[in-house]
């Protein structure tokens, strides 16, 4: 059954060819001296570097693919290559019906230019035809929230505006395949919101094939259907959503951030955090924590004279840095040597991403102090079948459940 | 199946012209021309007035130097007028090369980042120049009217100038713009390269001041001794071009635009990756 497939993906690989010691010529000028110096030494030496190494896929029509995997990993690559951007090395896809890719938000966009000629230009661009752009127009407007400002070069908007605008344009591109590269990280909250909307209806409603991807895993899972995950330039999973975030998760957890280098503190100072380390209660390095599971966390630490009442702390702060706990050592007095202070971190915390903070204090005073280090996630694959959910407001979820008492006056 | 079927492939040695891609982004073309020409009047007092009174200005200068100053001949035809008609096919073929040149480098993020017919790019640039030389060439015509000047029959001859005129800058535009995504040296050679060219073609004065022999043939290998002195000729009537010259202007044109488009389409794959 070829006729509903929209994309069928065989062993594609793409090999860059990375210069390492002789840096590849740039001017003419440098390429003449090189030619000169070595006239029949090849071009250059030069390292591969597999970003993709046979990746095969189908992808049926309708179907929203989220694509996930860690950075580097070769998702970008992969969605250069199937919008026609970048050529494979090897391999071959197929490609049934129109393609509109959005790898970034407000390519094209010309600040000089108004909003209105901004929407003609960035439709052009993307691949619309000037009618279908008439037709959109305002709805696009409409999206975008700019009427006001249709005609005011866009380089006197505020950021969220320009963003919207820019978004406004690539949602009413009605292809038959969609692909769509990590573009919700700009915006606010409810911009987020209501992109995901956006894509939710193009992908539902209209029945285009989606492929999505993204680093929000709560995004995979409302929108996606399947989910594929690269992982060092190859599938290294492919089917149900729940199943290949799992297997994304544990991956993550595989490849610890538990040596995380911390910032030299203080010039003078005579306490510096060493080492952040983070694991399961049974003692197994890890970065990632189911909802619900206990950890621990290690802060090791050096001081280099005697201090008097030193506490040790290790927190945790959400990613825009909001605080969100902090755990306190027993105070004591310390010779000079190296110490670890290891904090049970049994509060259930909601799923997200967080950075940690490291304190130092002797007598009250901060010796030394780093925040936005390392970092841990909490997956939203629970634990246990307890009615922890993945999401709510806040990253804490209270445990103690009160009972509802009478009012007393 | 009814919908376009795209298939993907590793770059081949020779890639064929997808003419219904270019078909079907034929809208983005107009696009990018437009933009290109709202951005250089924006925030400019005299705006589009500009696009006349740069050869304007320019003619007066060639007037004043080969006119008054060198006492060149320009058979009977206001020296103004004269050199503002070179200027006019001057400056669609410079002004062509060198934006189709930069367009590539120009349009970097794009190149980057979204997919379309690369080839848009450096169209786009000449379509911008046309349009710019179409408003000077209407002041032209004005010109002629006020100096009583009536073009001959020869004036039939204009469009097919020009068409050699465009496919020789397009394709010196195509190749120049390939070769920049890897080395922008080209971008810093080619306005030098045509400040000389510009001296080396019949643009202030005719070929005629040119001694004859020797010199005037090797004079004449510069395909834009034939196309700029043909172009005059078709409007004031001055000059003459020989059907020899004509014919290897001609042919060097459209080879120029063949080598340009190969070449830009075999490294076309790579911008993405190298700009």
């Amino acid at each position: 059954m070829s006729s509903d497939l929209a994309i069928s993906a065989r062993g594609i690989g793409k090999t860059f060819r990375v210069a390492t010691a002789q840096p590849r010529a740039t001017t003419l000028g440098e390429l003449l001296v090189q030619k000169m110096r070595r006239p029949f030494a090849s071009r250059e030496r030069t390292e591969e570097f597999e970003a993709l190494a046979d990746v095969s896929f189908e992808v049926r029509r309708g179907e929203v693919l989220g694509i996930i995997g860690r950075n580097g990993a070769g998702k970008s690559t992969l969605l250069k290559i199937l919008s026609q951007i970048t050529p494979p090395t090897r391999g071959e896809i197929d490609l049934h019906g129109r393609v509109g890719s959005l790898l970034e938000v407000g390519t094209g966009f010309h600040p000089e230019l108004t909003g209105r000629e901004n929407i003609y230009l960035n439709g052009a661009i993307l691949g619309m035809k000037r009618g279908e752009i008439e037709r959109e127009f305002d709805s696009i407007v409409a999206f975008a929230e700019t009427e006001q400002f249709l005609d005011t070069p866009v380089k006197r908007y505020s950021s969220g505006m320009y963003v919207r605008l820019a978004f406004a344009v690539a949602a009413h591109l009605r292809p038959d395949i969609l692909i769509v590269d990590e573009v919700l990280a700009v915006g606010d909250l409810a911009f987020q919101r209501k992109c995901l909307g956006k894509m939710d209806e193009v992908a539902h409603r209209s029945g285009a094939t989606v492929l999505f991807v993204s680093h929000q895993m709560s995004a995979v899972r409302t929108l996606c259907t399947r989910a594929l995950l690269i992982e060092k330039g190859r599938v290294a999973a492919d089917g149900k959503v729940e199943s290949v975030l799992a297997r994304y998760l544990s991956l993550n957890s595989a490849a610890t951030n538990a040596h995380t280098t911390l910032p030299p503190g203080l010039p003078d100072s005579p306490a510096r955090a060493l080492a952040v380390r983070t694991r399961t209660v049974e003692g197994t390095p890890s970065a990632t924590f189911r909802l619900g599971e206990k950890w621990r966390a290690c802060v090791e630490f050096e001081i280099t004279r005697t201090l008097p009442h030193v506490i040790a702390g290790f927190g945790l702060r959400s990613v825009d840095g909001t605080p969100l706990v902090t755990w306190w050592s027993a105070p004591s007095d310390l010779p000079a040597g190296r110490y670890t202070a290891e904090f049970e971190c049994d509060l259930p915390l909601a799923a997200g991403e967080m950075n940690f903070a490291v304190g130092i204090t002797s007598d009250e005073k901060n010796l030394y102090y780093a925040e936005g280090i390392g970092a841990l996630s909490i997956s939203e694959i629970a634990l246990t079948t307890q009615p922890h959910r993945a999401t709510g407001c806040g990253l804490l979820i209270t445990t103690t459940r009160p009972p509802i008492q009478p009012l007393r006056e | 199946m009814s919908e376009p079927l795209v298939r993907i492939r590793p770059p081949q040695r020779w890639e064929a012209l997808d003419l219904r891609a270019l078909w079907r982004y034929r809208d983005l073309l107009g696009a990018l021309a437009i933009r290109d020409i709202k951005l250089r009047y924006r925030q400019t007092l005299l705006g589009v007035l500009w696009v006349v009174l740069q050869p304007l200005l320019a003619a007066g200068i060639f007037a004043f130097v080969f006119g008054r100053v060198a006492k060149l001949d320009s058979g009977g035809v206001p020296y103004v007028l004269f050199s503002y008609t070179g200027l006019l096919a001057w400056n669609l073929f410079s002004g062509s090369v060198l934006k189709a040149s930069g367009s590539l480098v120009a349009n970097a993020p794009l190149v980057a980042k979204v997919f379309f017919p690369r080839l848009l790019l450096p169209f786009s640039a000449v379509v911008s120049t046309l349009l710019d030389f179409a408003i000077a060439l209407v002041v032209g015509f004005f010109l002629m009217l006020w100096w009583g000047k009536v073009p001959g029959p020869m004036l039939l001859l204009a469009p097919v100038w020009l068409a050699l005129l465009l496919l020789f800058s397009t394709g010196l535009g195509m190749l120049c713009a390939a070769l920049a995504v890897a080395y922008r040296d080209v971008l810093h050679i080619l306005p030098v390269a045509l400040q000389m060219l510009l001296y080396g073609s019949p643009v202030g004065y005719t070929i005629a001041v040119i001694p004859e022999g020797l010199p005037r043939t090797l004079y004449k290998l510069n395909p834009l001794a034939a196309l700029i002195e043909g172009f005059r000729n078709a409007l004031l009537g001055e000059g003459h071009v020989g059907i020899y010259s004509a014919a290897y202007a001609a042919v060097f044109a459209v080879l120029i635009f063949l080598v340009g488009l190969v070449f830009f389409r075999r490294m076309e794959r790579q911008f993405a990756d190298v700009i």
